[in-house]
């Protein structure tokens, strides 16, 4: 079979699209976005049930919806959506052809097949054992069956991808070291082979054990292996949406990398660090012991909380000196106020590196500190995390990164554009919100994946006190503030993909694998140089960032630190 | 020239670092390893150390233990039909909590100010405990003895709730500690 060679420049953007390549990259967003429209569908039960006042579903109903949403979104939107983002930066941004178009396809197929059985088994009610399926706890064997297909699928994208490096690299289409974009992407995708690897330890032997091959999955074991998985899979999340951050920074404010040392750096820690940290989900649990915990969750944690730290200044920096030299130069904060704030590409990828600092970021570090799981554990201020890094910091990064790939990957103009505008907004603050009122319930002592706090009926009940149902009533409020939100993005972008003007742009040529070899590149004379034309203040370049990332580190401290005076008026514990 | 781009610097590694990169890493260096040692330090002198003690146990020995403890310092029953027993151990003594669908076995009557080992496992799926409104959380394993050491510190009715999601009737698995 003769290699399809076939590619498209965008006149608007540059990038330079190859045929199947693209035409993956949009199924897969399509299939992401399919997924997340299922998943929002299913957030109005949640959301609806546990704000008590209503308590729409009857506990069934409720745990089965919980499941769905949990699979639907965590899993299916996200890394269908990666798959896409993998795809972008190895061909797209490498001008290269993608690798193997048909295994793309064929994993690409896996992924949709495995998300559909896996639905299914689901929908057939037995199987409602949440996301994490903790066994002893079994499901319906085509439970496991479709999240080791769709695994199977997305581990077959990742290889494609590797694969497009390798040709990119052969047919000479850069000069150089990758962009720091495809580098976080290769981040991603070696946690995700790691991720996977472990997905499939522990997903296999216990599908035989729902089959009845195996009679005994130990709990304390499969819970170690799952996090391997369940924790990696968010990490891969991390490194995809950081990269997110990088491009849009790029592509908004021609933002240049404060330096690549750093923030590759900052990428490699991710990788030799953060699978350790899934060792956080088993602070509460026997027979591990403390130099274990001790060491996985914070040695190996807290130098990926570092590299975290270290994006989060590095992102925002690059674009306070790509204004500063636009000449927003005046004061600390010009450059961020004079930001575009109404074009959702920016103000969507702004609220993501925010809200992903100061609340996933600050929240995640107690939850892995030893002790101070001890007040945390399972209660609904681990849900309030989690939205706050995989929501406002995963899926708020890819939409925004999806209006710039309406135009560009879609070639359809954006409906709505008064709507996109706002709804970063709608879907942020209602995401905030989310994010805060569960966490005050948590810390109020509310479990999560439970159906009734009020213990109706129970013979020995336990009272909340009403500020715990005042929290969970705010947070039902902001949920549905945010479901509005993901509808408004659901309704631009199918409706722009599918209804939306054309915009005329040059087709596909075929281009020779010589015509594809990058130019020389320059002589380097003026490499080697630091910031010498710097602007700036304090003798920094982005002293505006520095001041920002001050106000973080402060609330950081005082928080931790509350966290732990709150622990020491609990019962001793030994 | 952008994140999209190659670096224009070919040996980008030799770049020298700008002030605001340096600082802030050095900065949340340190940072994180307070952090680290904030946590040895706890177990030193800090109060609330989750056990490292914890035994492989099956369910019959488990309950047997349990029933053994429940003979012994019974003090009267709770629950109407269901009459669960109220067990007073005596301080220091080791005390069965059992939990299982859905139920924790039995309720507990304690002390203010003296110690308990409480031993917890499940005899099916995981359960969470939770002790409210203290909000101390631990996670209980079929299979495995957890061995924790408490001091209830203030007399007054505490309530355990399951936080780890443990099928339909999750939400009923409910209990109580008196602390007197």
């Amino acid at each position: 079979m003769a290699v399809n060679r076939m590619f498209r420049t965008c006149p608007s953007s540059g990038l330079v699209f190859h045929e199947p390549a693209e035409k993956l990259m949009r199924w897969n967003a399509v299939a992401a976005a399919v997924s997340l429209l299922i998943g929002g569908l299913l957030a109005i039960g949640v959301v609806l049930t546990r704000w008590q006042a209503v308590h729409l579903l009857p506990a069934d109903r409720f745990y089965q919806v919980l499941t769905a949403h949990g699979l639907n979104m965590l899993v299916f939107w996200i890394i269908f959506f990666e798959i896409a983002v993998l795809y972008f930066a190895a061909s797209t941004l490498l001008k290269a052809r993608l690798a193997t178009p048909g295994m793309a396809w064929a994993g690409f197929w896996l992924m949709v097949l495995g998300a559909l059985i896996n639905n299914y088994s689901v929908l057939r009610g037995d199987s409602s054992v949440m996301f994490t399926s903790y066994a002893p706890m079994g499901a319906h064997p085509t439970f496991y069956l479709g999240l080791i297909l769709f695994a199977v699928g997305a581990l077959i994208a990742c290889f494609v991808f590797f694969g497009t490096l390798v040709v990119a690299k052969a047919e000479r289409t850069y000069v150089g070291s990758v962009p720091l974009v495809t580098f976080g992407a290769v981040t991603a995708a070696i946690i995700a082979v790691f991720t996977i690897a472990s997905g499939a330890i522990i997903l296999i032997p216990t599908f035989l054990w729902s089959v009845g091959l195996i009679d005994h999955v130990d709990s304390l074991m499969y819970r170690t292996i799952w996090w391997a998985f369940g924790h990696s899979s968010q990490q891969i999340n991390v490194a995809a949406h950081v990269s997110v951050w990088y491009a849009i920074a790029a592509i908004v404010f021609g933002a240049k990398p404060l330096s690549e040392k750093v923030s590759r750096t900052a990428f490699l820690l991710y990788i030799l660090f953060l699978q350790l940290a899934s060792a956080h989900h088993l602070l509460a649990d026997p027979g591990l012991t403390s130099n274990w915990k001790i060491f996985n969750t914070s040695y190996a944690m807290y130098l990926a909380v570092l590299a975290s730290m270290v994006h989060g200044l590095t992102v925002p920096g690059a674009i306070e000196v790509a204004q500063r030299g636009k000449g927003f130069n005046h004061g600390l904060f010009e450059w961020l106020r004079k930001a575009p704030w109404g074009n959702p590409v920016f103000s969507g990828m702004f609220m993501s590196l925010v809200g992903f600092g100061f609340l996933g970021g600050i929240s995640g570090v107690m939850m892995g500190t030893e002790q101070l799981n001890l007040i945390i554990h399972n209660t609904l201020y681990v849900p309030g995390h989690f939205h706050a890094t995989v929501v406002i910091g995963t899926t708020l990064a890819f939409m925004s990164l999806t209006y710039f790939l309406i135009p560009v990957l879609f070639r359809r103009e954006m409906m709505f554009p008064g709507m996109a505008k706002w709804q970063p907004y709608v879907f942020g603050l209602g995401m905030t919100g989310v994010a805060l009122f569960l966490m005050a319930a948590g810390t109020l002592g509310v479990p999560r994946r439970h159906w009734d706090m009020s213990f109706a009926g129970n013979t020995f009940p336990y009272e909340f006190p009403g500020s715990a149902w005042l929290m969970m009533a705010l947070a039902g409020i902001s949920g549905l503030v945010a479901i509005v939100g993901g509808g408004m993005y659901l309704l631009i972008t199918v409706g722009s993909v599918f209804l939306g003007k054309k915009i005329p742009a040059p087709g596909f040529v075929h281009v020779r694998a010589a015509q594809g070899v990058a130019p020389a590149p320059k002589p380097v004379s003026a490499a080697i140089t630091g910031h010498g034309t710097a602007v700036g203040a304090w003798g920094m370049i982005a002293p505006g960032t520095f001041t920002l990332a001050m106000v973080f580190l402060v609330s950081f401290v005082l928080y931790y630190f509350i966290n732990w005076k709150y622990l020491a008026t609990v019962w001793p514990l030994k | 020239m952008s994140a999209i781009l190659p670096p224009t610097e070919r040996v980008w590694w030799k770049q020298p670092l700008d002030r605001v990169e340096l600082m802030w890493i050095v900065i949340a260096l340190v940072w994180c390893l307070i952090m680290f040692f904030m946590m040895p330090y706890w177990h030193i002198y800090g109060k609330q150390n989750l056990s490292n003690e914890a035994y492989r146990e099956t369910p019959e020995r488990f309950s047997k233990k349990a029933d053994d403890m429940i003979a012994k310092y019974k003090v009267r029953e709770e629950g109407g039909d269901l009459k669960v027993p109220v067990v007073h151990p005596p301080a220091g003594s080791d005390v069965y909590m059992i939990a299982r669908l859905w139920q924790w076995y039995p309720l507990l009557e304690l002390e203010a100010g003296k110690s308990y080992r409480i031993h917890l496992m499940s005899m099916d799926w995981l359960h969470g405990f939770s002790l409210q409104p203290e909000n101390i959380n631990i996670e209980v394993h079929p299979g495995y003895d957890h061995v924790v050491t408490v001091t209830p510190t203030h007399p007054g009715t505490y309530s355990i709730v399951c936080n780890e999601y443990c099928g339909i009737n999750h939400h009923t698995m409910t209990s109580k500690i008196y602390v007197k």
